[in-house]
């Protein structure tokens, strides 16, 4: 097979799990080594530079890369990534000066940017020091968009909101808060050179089933619902409150309802619990507020009485799939389930809703509704006009939205620059050796079984009491440092050399995982069962290098190799060595032009 | 060396033999040779066979004398037994551990300094006494521990790292062993996994003294181009005259070969030893020729590696001496010490 070019920036970002399902690319393993050496303010820049918005995330990012994590498939459990990015937020010092500054000349360019939310913000934080007069719109009065509207305070307290929204907005940006924009026409007139559609997927799917017209006033849109609980516009919920929906939206909205007087709270899901699209976490976070979820059943009909919701009745389904594997639900063929309840929040999806957007602005769009967009450069057919997070293409994270501010910004650093915005930027790359001496290694490669260090919560009761109260208290420095050991440095790459090989079977012969085999070249479907293990795992590349003085090829398979190093401290001739792989991804500024 | 211990982790593959282990349970503590050294090699070529053999590890002795090659038993077979003996004394020690108790499995580990020098008078007789045992010398020419001067099997003309010419000849264990009559004599590479795990299991299903001299380079002092016991020179150098695939009684035969390419030689223990021919003319039970073949290899500068010779109706020490079944440690006092008038009646009889 073709001899792996491990020049190429992917191929060693492949090995990376972490980062490499990082929409952002946070370069994660560095970060967690300074977070291990007590650097908090260091780690936390890392962050900053790459996701926006690190205390947020490490609070409630949909975690991407945990379940990308190497220790889940050689142990179990990933490294617990986001709560250490929370770490470094937590304890870090004062970091303002280490910000960039605003720019002190303009270049004369005016961008937009509609909504105050994650992708929006991103963009003017890569902008604005570079001289662009960022202007950012949000009908709120404070900016965080569904950040702040949407996930609980008990999750995601305002402080944080506010610390880091004020870095974005102090590097000079502009924010007319309070300020909902109306018309996408009357925005183009004020002559903006960009505009930025960031404004999330604001619209709750409801559920047109009997008796919604009914018993409106004890049926609420969850999106809705916990934007009026974030405001203090609503204080109280029934005693029994039904949550319809698996998604994390629905988790929310089960855990304010806890809080709010609702002491008999369920979650019913049409899907099986296991296709639940709530994170696991959250739903271990729901269970252990003693919230039960009832799965299988789909919503029938709302029942009331005298103008008032009694309960909700279900039909029961189960699961059948086709011969594609594709899941229908059936009925089950069992008499419908009537649960009881005074409210019910609808948590069934969201919608993208741009009725702003005039039709005739040159903007695009499809039969759904969705704007019509370059995947990659996010530009809309109107080249002036970019949309970024869930206004891109529907609902998806906070972190997907950072990573579409950072190419938006790009693309219309760019596009004002009078430059192909089709044609991206490379990476930054640097691959060192960590070689410090015959046994010494710049990183801590002990690799142990160490099964992953839970974050300490705030008692149940005291939780249930105050919808404000954080529930997660985060690790401390100590439980920090243990859960920083468990990264197996995936960063640290092994780095073959062919010319200094003397094939003598060190490596092979030390290597724990069976990673490592010298064989004869063949196809790749084949050389993957010729190594000294299976290598079954498609989705990890095969690392193959010739040149070798028998002829054979040095093939390693990267999916379960520990970046233990012993290859390379048992290598007479430093055919291996381990070398630090780090990667940024591009952002917008004089480089990337 | 290395510093770092071997992570407990393993590969989600990997496989267990019949007893349930898998090869890593056959490993031990870290090896403290230099790195890249042939005796590692050797240590992992030892697990697999014994994995591969589905061997209980405490019914293995692993006896050596000194030297990197002796240091060797404590990277391999942690749960086995192990005696670390005087230099050159392994073949005694392991004679009368042997002795005292024929019912386990012996690896004796020994090195070219250990057998070839101050060892081999005792290298001899375990040979020409038929000590049932695997009789490993990790053979890389040189004094390791000393910082590289040539040993005892060194081939004249060979150079060290520093150049100077070897001009004393060489010792060949191999030949001395077929010479002395050891039933299983064979020659392997430590860089030749390929062909050594099977030549130690079948050594192992062996019964009788089985030597296996396997050329190992030493990384460090004499792996360079004047070296003849280098990688790169033995691999140029190589006259593998078999391949070898050990089958134990139970295991079918999958694998069909065209006649006369495969000799099948039937071991005391069941096991079948299937020598697929590399040399068409080269017959492994052939003691003679064998002795003649190496001797006419050896001028022309060839190693001659593989199973050369294997006599599978061999005898051990215990059939010689005509002992009893089992072992004698596991015999009580009055067995063995009979009393005055058992002794008296011996005495009688020799009058």
């Amino acid at each position: 097979m073709t001899p792996t070019d491990i020049a190429a920036p992917d191929y060693f970002h492949k090995v990376v799990d972490c980062q490499w399902a990082c929409p952002a690319h946070t370069p994660v393993p560095e970060y967690i080594r300074l977070i291990a050496a007590g650097r908090y303010s260091d780690a936390y820049m890392i962050n900053w530079r790459s996701n926006v918005f690190p205390g947020i995330l490490g609070r409630t990012c949909d975690r991407p890369c945990e379940p990308a994590c190497r220790r889940v498939r050689v142990e179990e459990e990933a490294v617990a990534i986001c709560r250490l990015k929370r770490v470094a937020a937590d304890y870090k010092d004062d970091i303002k000066g280490r910000l960039p500054k605003p720019a002190a000349v303009k270049n004369g360019k005016r961008v937009a940017l509609v909504g105050a939310g994650p992708a929006s913000l991103t963009v003017a934080r890569d902008l604005a020091p570079l001289g662009y007069t960022c202007v950012v719109f949000d009908g709120d009065t404070r900016a965080g968009g569904m950040m702040r509207t949407q996930i609980p305070k008990f999750r995601l307290p305002d402080s944080v909101i506010d610390e880091e929204t004020g870095y974005v907005l102090d590097l000079g940006v502009e924010f007319r808060s309070g300020s909902r924009v109306d018309s996408m026409k009357a925005l183009l007139a004020e002559g903006f050179d960009a505009v930025v559609v960031g404004c999330g997927a604001p619209r709750g799917r409801d559920l047109d089933i009997p008796g919604r017209r009914e018993a409106a006033d004890n049926i609420h849109i969850g999106i809705e619902w916990l934007a009026s609980v974030s405001f203090n516009h609503v204080e109280r919920i029934g005693r029994r409150v039904i949550v319809l929906g698996g998604g994390n939206t629905a988790m929310d909205c089960c855990r304010s309802a806890r809080r709010l007087g609702g002491e008999d709270v369920k979650v019913v899901v049409r899907s099986g619990f296991e296709e639940m699209k709530a994170s696991p976490w959250e739903k271990e976070d729901a269970a252990r507020e003693g919230i039960p979820i009832h799965n299988f059943l789909v919503p029938k009909e709302f029942t009331h009485a005298g103008g008032k919701l009694t309960g909700v009745t279900f039909e029961k389904v189960k699961a059948e799939y086709d011969a594609k594997g594709r899941r229908k639900l059936v009925p089950a063929g069992e008499p419908d389930v009537h649960f009881e309840c005074d409210d019910v929040l609808v948590a069934v999806g969201q919608e993208n809703a741009f009725p702003w957007i005039e039709r005739d602005t040159g903007i695009a769009f499809d039969a759904h509704g969705m704007p019509v967009i370059d995947k990659v450069t996010l530009q809309s057919t109107n080249p002036k006009v970019f949309f970024a997070g869930d206004a891109a293409f529907g609902p998806k994270n906070i972190i997907w939205a950072v990573a579409h501010g950072h190419e938006a910004a790009v693309s219309i650093d760019k596009w004002l620059h009078n430059e192909d915005v089709a044609h991206r930027p490379q990476p930054a790359v640097t691959l060192v050796s960590q070689k410090m001496g015959i046994h010494e290694w710049s990183y801590k490669n002990e690799v142990m079984p160490d099964e992953r260090y839970a974050v300490p919560h705030r008692d149940n009761a005291a939780a249930l009491a105050d919808i404000a109260a954080e529930v997660e208290l985060g690790f401390d420095a100590k439980l920090a440092l243990a859960e920083a050991g468990r990264c197996l440095n995936c960063d640290v790459q092994t780095v073959f050399s062919a010319p200094l090989c003397i094939e003598c079977d060190a490596c092979v012969d030390v290597c724990p995982m069976d990673c490592i085999t010298f064989t004869q070249d063949g196809e790749e479907a084949d050389l993957r069962q010729r190594l000294r293990a299976p290598a079954t795992n498609l989705a990890q590349d095969l690392y193959v290098a010739d040149g070798l003085k028998t002829g054979r090829v040095m093939a390693k398979d990267e999916d379960v190799c520990l970046h233990c190093g012993l290859c390379a401290e048992r290598c007479p001739t430093g055919a291996w060595d381990m070398n630090k792989f780090y990667l940024e991804v591009a952002q917008a500024g004089p480089a990337c032009r | 060396m290395t510093y770092l211990a071997k992570p407990k982790f393993h590969h989600p593959s990997l496989p267990k033999n019949a007893i349930g282990f898998t090869r890593r349970d056959y490993e031990a503590s870290t090896s403290t040779l230099c790195a890249g050294c042939g005796h590692d090699s050797i240590s992992a070529a030892i697990i697999e066979a014994c994995f591969e053999l589905a061997i209980e590890p405490h019914r293995v002795a692993k006896i050596s004398g000194i030297g990197c090659s002796s240091k060797t038993p404590d990277y391999f077979l942690g749960a086995s037994h192990g005696f670390n003996s005087v230099h050159g004394r392994m073949p005694s020690v392991l004679t009368g551990a042997n002795l005292a108790n024929r019912d386990l499995i012996y690896l004796g580990v020994s090195g070219d300094g250990d057998s070839a020098s101050i060892g081999l008078g005792q290298f001899a007789h375990s040979m020409r006494r038929g000590v049932n045992m695997t009789y490993i010398v990790e053979n890389n020419g040189v004094y390791g521990l000393t910082k590289g001067q040539f040993s005892a099997t060194a081939d004249r003309g060979s150079k060290s790292k520093k150049g100077v010419v070897n001009t004393d000849n060489a010792i060949d264990l191999v030949a001395m062993a077929l010479q002395l009559g050891a039933s299983f004599v064979a020659r392997s590479f430590s860089g030749d996994k390929g062909q050594l795990v099977p030549i130690i299991k079948a050594a192992i299903e062996h019964g009788g003294a089985a030597l296996i001299d396997v050329i190992s380079p030493c990384i460090a002092f004499n792996n360079h181009p004047g070296s003849t016991k280098s990688l790169d020179y033995v691999r140029a150098h190589n006259e593998a005259v078999n391949r070898l695939d050990v089958l134990l009684g139970r295991e079918p035969i999958t694998v069909d070969y065209a006649p006369g390419e495969v000799v099948s030689v039937t071991q005391h223990d069941g096991s079948v030893l299937r020598l697929r021919k590399l040399n068409d003319d080269y017959d492994p039970r052939d003691r003679l020729a064998a002795m003649d073949f190496l001797q006419q290899q050896a001028a022309e500068g060839q190693i001659v590696t593989g199973l050369l010779f294997i006599d599978p109706d061999a005898e051990d020490l215990h059939a010689n001496l005509n002992t009893v079944r089992a072992p004698l440690n596991q015999l009580g006092d009055a067995a063995l010490c009979p009393g005055s008038a058992a002794l008296d009646k011996i005495n009688a009889s020799l009058r």
